[in-house]
């Protein structure tokens, strides 16, 4: 929204797709017209932003080619495949601004697939988008702000949050705080989202291993080890998470370079500081190019179109650009921190455990391939045993796929590869092709 | 290194090649450019049919075949090869005569068909669209997954003597006094006394060191796969006119075929295109009309050599002894690829094979053009 906003004001013509029914993204998500509350009540802290980002756009939407509810599943040089309410049509670009975003990452824990179990960013959606919750008394298990955040959020909206079940080590958070300090605002919301959950007496574990997620009876039961001791803590329902992982197929169909970033544990496509890519007329911004969270995404918005703009040679204002850019170095800073205190690391796994839920493969299988067919590559991984080549395209599995396999080869994780994108980006309905349309 | 026969390309027909080799006591190195099966042989369909096949075809489809249905006791791994059957779909009574002309070949080479007209067809068939003119069915063909065979072949090849190099391919073919000696891109050498040029798409470019022509171009079929749904399409379809194929697996993905894809400029890679994506994925609807209300999860392309005349570059060399092609199968390499490596370490250990390839041989393109039927289907 940023993006496009900047371009407008700049005289360009600019088409905004968005997957979504309604501007937002995924933080700042507008539920339907229906489920409409108070902004305070949507946003928390947050509000202010919302609105004005909201606003902002209700009043380019006359001057924007806005496509709602619109996928890309697809692209060839510059041209966008596009399938939506108007169907599948293409659409031609000179230039390209991905914010694609991000989606949870998860380590799969047994029994991470049963019913009641959720993403958080899902527990997050059902909550803004829907107005419902995954339970009255969930349990969050992963670690990031996010598990905060969320437990948060769920509290306010009425439930009562069983645990927060984190990974992580209380020292490793102590640790990342100088780096943490880059973006005190962000920092100081943390320690009070964990404040709010204490007076509200959730009790929080940290430096937890989870072991196993069951259903006895009516409750989802989740068992943890922590110092040696095992927990059995019992909820309605599940939400889990490890951070988040930017979504990169795009770049990739669009011929983006990519490096393995260390701190991410994973691939991300090469940027410059105003989000060039390594194609000329691609540009990323937000959590796409790296997870630097909402505010980082308005600044990294601004500064594509910014870079857009340049390339066109326009001139754009300098002051604006070097303070966003200043902006942006110190979320750098502040995900590095981030990345230390709540790190992606997936323990050793039962063999039953399932690693990929598309096509129901487990850990065991994968182990006995890697050894039977002497794998050492990601791709040679989902073509011989059918790990990521599901529905999600190992969007879910991928990360954790990564780590068995590393750690069953002992090749660094760097250097494993990652899962080719292909057309469709996501599954698309065969109906969408037919020549003769259906009455 | 030495060895008595170096192999170039670890697709199906160079894996192939290797284990059958060793079983016949000879030494081999197979060199890879990329990894074992990466291209063709793991991309492509995963159709095992004899149906249709051009006649010249047949003695070696036919031994195929038989390889085909003992597949787990030769590699240790069934490959997922399904007998289900193939189906061959005409929509017009033009269509339908060439597979009554087929049928009688089919006869004659042991290979019994059943011809369905349109009644028959909906009675066998009920989830077929209703507008096909009729069909031919043949028993026995079936369908196996392409991503397992190139690597069982040469995960048995190596585990019974040869020695398999990956992500190391060949740069340069040399004499060396009677024998070869071939460069590999990391500059390690490798001396033979046989060589075999098993190298798909790219065979033409080491054919040509020893003057051997091959009009053979590189291709790239386009592949898709559906969402899983209950299992029901139980036979392979093909069509006469070879622009859709089309197969189910129990665990209930749809795959399907047609159109190609795009190859990079220097034809090492390819990826698939939008247009043939929207063309093939609506041309399976018409098919099948239950798959226009689930999902296509993927689409994939694998770069092949695709021969003028529709059949693979297989035999030896006309111009230098000890020099053996074997590439340019034109779509039809996973089926007949296990057969050639047999009838190929036939020739190379014994001096002879039963099984005839004599009209496959590299010498139709040396001189007078042969006037073979141009088939386009996998």
């Amino acid at each position: 929204m940023r993006a496009a906003e900047t371009l407008l004001r700049a005289g360009l013509s600019a088409a905004l797709i968005d997957e979504a029914p309604l501007a937002g993204g995924q933080i700042y998500r507008q539920p339907p017209e229906s489920l409409r509350r108070p902004a305070r009540q949507l946003y928390g802290s947050e509000a202010r932003k919302a609105l004005a980002l909201h606003e902002s756009f209700s009043r380019l939407r006359t001057s924007i080619d806005y496509r709602p509810e619109t996928l890309v599943w697809g692209a060839r040089e510059k041209r966008l495949l596009l399938s939506g309410p108007a169907g599948n049509t293409e659409l031609a670009f000179d230039k390209v601004i991905l914010a694609t975003g991000a989606m949870d990452r998860i380590v799969p824990v047994p029994g991470w697939t049963l019913p009641g179990v959720y993403s958080l960013g899902g527990a997050q959606v059902v909550l803004k988008g829907q107005a419902c919750l995954i339970g009255k008394r969930p349990v969050f298990i992963g670690t990031g702000p996010l598990l905060y955040l969320v437990a948060y959020q769920y509290c306010k909206a009425g439930a009562e949050p069983a645990a927060i079940v984190d990974t992580s080590d209380f020292t490793a958070q102590i640790g990342a705080l100088p780096r943490l300090l880059s973006q005190p605002a962000t920092l100081l919301r943390g320690i009070w989202y964990n404040a709010a959950l204490v007076a509200r007496r959730v009790p929080v574990f940290r430096s937890a291993k989870p072991q196993k997620i069951e259903i006895r009876g009516r409750q989802l039961v989740v068992t943890f080890k922590r110092n040696g001791k095992s927990f059995e803590i019992g909820g309605d329902a599940v939400g889990m998470g490890w951070g988040l992982k930017p979504e990169t197929q795009l770049a990739e169909i669009l011929g983006c370079a990519f490096s393995f970033h260390a701190g991410s544990r994973w691939h991300l496509p090469r940027c410059d500081a105003m989000g060039r890519s390594s194609t000329e007329h691609v540009y990323i911004a937000g959590d796409a190019s790296g997870i630097r969270g909402a505010d980082a995404a308005e600044a990294a918005g601004e500064l594509a179109a910014f870079a857009v703009l340049e390339d066109l040679g326009h001139t754009v204002p300098q002051t604006r650009r070097q303070r966003l850019l200043a902006h942006l170095a110190r979320a750098e800073r502040f995900r590095s921190g981030l990345e230390r205190a709540f790190p992606y690391q997936v323990p050793e796994l039962a063999g039953d455990t399932v690693l990929c839920r598309c096509e129901n493969v487990t850990v065991e299988e994968v182990r006995a391939a890697i050894s039977s067919w002497q794998i050492s590559e990601l791709n040679q991984l989902k073509a011989l045993t059918r790990c990521g080549m599901g529905r999600c395209q190992g969007r879910l599995c991928g990360s954790a796929a990564m780590e068995v396999l590393a750690a069953e080869t002992g090749v660094e994780i760097s250097d494993v590869g990652s899962i080719r994108g292909q057309i469709p980006l996501k599954p698309l309905i065969g109906a969408r092709f037919q020549r003769k349309a259906a009455p | 290194m030495q060895c008595d026969v170096c192999i170039i390309g670890g697709g199906l027909v160079g894996c192939s090649t290797a284990l059958h080799l060793v079983r016949a006591g000879k030494s081999v190195v197979l060199v890879e450019r990329d990894r074992i099966g990466a291209h063709a042989s793991g991309a492509n369909f995963g159709g095992v049919r004899r149906h249709g096949r051009n006649v010249l075809e047949l003695p070696l489809s036919t031994r195929a075949f038989d390889i085909w249905r003992n597949m787990g006791t030769l590699v240790g791994n069934d490959c997922e090869f399904m007998p289900t059957g193939h189906l061959k779909i005409a929509r017009s009574e033009a269509e339908m005569a060439v597979l009554e002309q087929w049928s009688s070949f089919g006869a004659e080479h042991g290979i019994p068909v059943v011809l369905h007209d349109r009644t028959s067809l909906r009675a066998n068939f009920p989830w077929l669209n209703t507008s096909s003119f009729g069909a031919s069915f043949c028993p026995g063909d079936g369908h196996a997954n392409p991503r397992l065979a190139a690597p069982a072949f040469a995960l048995r090849a190596g585990a019974e003597g040869a020695v398999v190099i990956q992500g190391d391919g060949a740069t340069t073919v040399e004499d060396a006094r009677d024998e070869f000696e071939v460069t590999l891109h990391s500059r390690r050498r490798i001396r033979a006394a046989v060589l075999v040029n098993a190298a798909g798409a790219w065979g033409r470019h080491f054919a040509r060191y020893y003057g051997d022509e091959a009009p053979v171009e590189a291709v790239a079929p386009q592949m898709f796969v559906s969402e899983p749904v209950p299992y029901i399409i139980d036979a392979v379809l093909g069509m006469v006119t070879g622009g859709l194929y089309l197969r189910q697996i129990p665990r209930g993905n749809v795959i399907f075929g047609g159109g190609r894809g795009i190859l990079d400029p220097n034809c090492h890679r390819s990826s698939p295109s939008d247009r043939v994506f929207a063309e093939t994925v609506g041309l399976a609807g018409d098919l099948v009309p239950s798959l226009r209300d689930i999902a296509v999860i993927r689409s994939w392309t694998g770069v092949e050599g695709h021969c003028e005349d529709g059949l693979p570059i297989l035999g030896p060399s006309p111009r230098r002894a000890n020099l053996y092609h074997a590439f340019g199968f034109s779509g039809h390499g996973f089926q007949m690829a296990p057969a050639v490596g047999a009838v190929l370490s036939e020739l190379i250990a014994r001096g002879f094979s039963e099984t005839d390839i004599s009209a496959l041989s590299p010498r139709r393109f040396t001189g007078a053009k042969s006037s073979i039927l141009a088939e386009s289907e996998i």
